[in-house]
């Protein structure tokens, strides 16, 4: 009876999100995986059980391709650009700098507009045109003289995914800097201190000392960045729209599903970004319970 | 987006009360109060929602009994004015009754049986006389219409700028394929942007004009029968003649409107459009770009195309399960009479449906336009939902969009070939 009293009020309490989170983020999961598993291909057959072939049919279509080859360069670029600027900024701040407030304000300022809102300015900023019709970037490159800067942005063909990253580090760069400069005040200053009396170098300092204690912090930016990057939608509709050049796979999902009327498709590929996703969380979880624990 | 639409709808509908002394509270329940008809559009930009408001002014004139309800849901070509009306049909709560475009992009409503055949209609009010009969055959599926045309497009105009190609030495407008190539050389020698091009899906309307004009309209209008050829030689020439004028094209804009702004602005020579271009070219500053007609800008067929008509049109159509069936229909009427659509085309910067529409409304283009209407063979657009359907037609954007990457046109035929097999249409 007591041992009831203890775990049942806990649960009861629980027991509403619980619940909520069962039916309405796994139930749902699990109905998209047995739609992607369907021949449901319109919206009005019955859909029967057909295995992977969604999963694998996919990869002989080009678009779909084109979209995890976008998708992947824009994750490499938006990852390490946004952790490499976080870091530079964070690493600038906590060597003391006059008026850190402000700094600390004006570069976390860009988090709280939306993806959308950035996505309109930067269709602008990054507009292809050139020469006498250039706006935006390219008109400033021109009017500079720099004219061999001025390309095609986010469409050119090879490389307009790295483009359609600048935005997102843009905005995401300055959050990516409060966890690396909480980061840095984690780090004693006695532990400095010793180095520094053992005859480190600053730069040394950082590369045994403060590197490695921020690895726990790296490795959470990591993964929030990855989530937020194989995910990525409203900046690409917003910059771009519905294009080829610039498909990743959760424009893919939107056009099977609300441009071809293919249920199937649009779920198989949503099923590819959750495990996609879960690659970077799973890990991510398994060892942040593991540190609970010990600690 | 459904709420706001839900919150800008109860806006309207409570101005609608102040207005008549709070009569239409109750208008859903019959009885002495007026009955509410929700119509569901895309028309809110300028132009088309005042050609609304003129039908719905004839609407409120003709019945008293029923009260108009504006659906309306911003965003061009009803992008999102359709994803939403797909989870309304999806949870059985349609609008009495929505804008479509008249053809194959209905086939998805028809299939999944939410759709009424208005044949009825037809009949009661003689429609299959004032439409021209190539209208009624192109929207007939299996002998059943499901829609009333409101307005017709033309997709096959090509714009140009008369300056550019004075500079250019392009004496005489092309008329045909090969004269196009030749006059879009001489303007990239003569330094401008031969031809300017917008995103993605300028590209695919840009493709049915080309092949239009490559197959010939016979042949174009065959590719939607049992008897298409998308793999013969025809086609890879008509495909290989895209490939030559989509290389003349400039920097890809953000849209048609900075496409057809560069041609206005003398920085392009030629831009293919559909005929709502003329609207933006010619309407005066905030809305349009306030040019001269003839002199600023001009327009033509494109090349090889003349004596054809490339329509689309938007329609509208009768849910199953309307809340309010009579007043759909009664909606149907004044969309499908000559009163209604004369009163909405003019505004709107279309012509009308029918072939005895007063002509001295239609000044400029469109009374080019209304007379190659009723005299011009016509031809679906692909683009724009006449001869395929969604998914089809997304097929066709994705091949175009990679062939704009690796301009392989073997690989186009093959995947517009496969779309077409695929289609199940």
């Amino acid at each position: 009876m007591t041992r009831v009293r203890r775990w049942l009020p806990g649960l009861l309490l629980v027991m509403p999100s619980l619940v909520a989170i069962g039916v309405f983020v796994y139930g749902m999961l699990g109905w998209n995986f047995r739609l992607a598993m369907t021949d449901r291909h319109d919206e009005v057959s019955e859909g029967f059980f057909v295995g992977l072939d969604n999963f694998f049919s996919l990869w002989s279509q080009k678009p779909w391709v084109i979209s995890v080859h976008h998708a992947i360069v824009f994750t490499a670029v938006f990852v390490l650009g946004a952790l490499a600027l976080g870091w530079l900024l964070a690493f600038l701040m906590e060597k003391g700098i006059r008026g850190e407030g402000t700094f600390r304000a004006v570069y976390l300022f860009p988090m709280a507009v939306s993806f959308v809102a950035t996505g309109v300015v930067w269709r602008w900023l990054m507009n292809s045109a050139r020469d006498e019709r250039a706006v935006g970037l390219n008109r400033l490159f021109d009017g500079l003289g720099l004219d061999a800067l001025q390309w095609g942005w986010f469409r050119d063909q090879d490389w307009g995914m790295a483009a359609m990253a600048i935005p997102a580090i843009w905005q995401i760069s300055g959050y990516v800097m409060a966890l690396f400069l909480a980061g840095f005040r984690g780090v004693p200053e006695e532990l400095r201190e010793a180095a520094r009396v053992d005859g480190c170098a600053e730069w040394q300092v950082y590369r045994h000392v403060v590197l490695p204690l921020l690895r726990p912090v790296t490795l959470s930016a990591l993964i929030i960045l990855g989530h937020i990057s194989l995910k990525v939608f409203d900046l690409i509709v917003a910059v771009s729209g519905k294009q080829i050049v610039t498909y990743v796979p959760a424009i893919s999902m939107w056009v099977a599903v609300f441009d071809s009327h293919d249920p199937a498709k649009g779920a198989a590929i949503a099923s590819y970004i959750v495990l996609a996703v879960s690659v970077f969380v799973v890990p991510y979880l398994v060892w942040s319970l593991r540190r609970e624990k010990r600690s | 987006m459904a709420a706001v639409a839900a919150t800008v709808a109860g806006l309207l509908t409570l101005t609608a009360c102040g207005g008549d002394g709070g009569g239409a509270a109750q208008g859903t329940q019959g009885g002495g109060g007026e009955k509410k008809v929700e119509v569901f559009s895309w028309w809110t930009g300028p132009g088309e929602a005042d050609g609304l408001k003129a039908m719905r002014e004839i609407f409120q004139k003709n019945n008293a009994g029923l009260e108009f309800f504006d659906a309306a849901v911003a965003g061009g070509s009803g992008d999102k004015a359709r994803a939403l009306l797909t989870t309304k049909l999806q949870a059985g709560d349609p609008p009495d009754t929505f804008q479509g475009h008249a053809g194959a992009e209905l086939q998805g409503y028809i299939k999944a049986g939410q759709l009424e055949p208005v044949n009825f209609l037809y009949d009661e009010l003689k429609l299959k006389e004032v439409f021209p009969q190539q209208l009624i055959d192109q929207i007939s599926v299996r002998g059943d219409i499901y829609s009333v045309p409101v307005n017709i497009h033309r997709s096959n105009v090509m714009w140009f700028n008369p300056g550019v190609l004075k500079e250019a030495g392009v004496a005489e407008v092309p008329k045909t394929i090969p004269e196009f190539v030749t006059a879009l050389d001489k303007v990239k020698k003569a330094g401008k942007v031969p031809l300017a091009i917008g995103s993605e899906w300028t590209m695919v309307h840009l493709l049915e004009s080309v092949l239009l004009g490559s197959l010939g309209t016979d042949a174009y209008n065959a590719l939607w029968t049992a008897n298409a050829d998308w793999s013969g030689p025809a086609m890879t020439k008509a495909l290989n003649d895209f490939k030559t004028v989509l290389s003349y094209a400039g920097d890809p804009a953000d849209d048609w409107q900075p496409a057809a702004k560069q041609v206005a602005d003398g920085q392009a020579a030629f831009t293919v459009m559909g005929d709502w271009a003329y609207g933006y070219f010619h309407n005066p500053p905030d809305g349009g770009l306030g040019k001269k007609s003839k002199t600023d800008f001009d327009w033509a067929p494109s090349p090889g195309t003349a004596g054809t008509f490339m329509w689309l049109s938007d329609s509208f159509t009768l849910p199953k399960g309307a809340p309010n069936r009579d007043g759909a229909v009664a909606w149907l009427k004044v969309a499908a009479s000559k009163e209604g659509q004369d009163a909405f085309n003019p505004k709107k910067g279309s012509i009308p449906a029918r072939k005895d529409a007063d002509t001295s409304l239609y000044t400029d283009y469109l009374a080019d336009a209304l007379k190659d209407w009723g005299s011009n063979k016509l031809a679906g657009s692909i683009q724009h939902g006449v001869v395929v359907n969604d998914a089809w037609r997304t097929a066709i954007n994705e091949a175009v969009g990679l062939f704009h990457e690796d301009k392989d046109v073997a690989a186009l035929q093959s995947s517009l070939a496969e779309a077409a097999k695929n289609s199940g249409q």
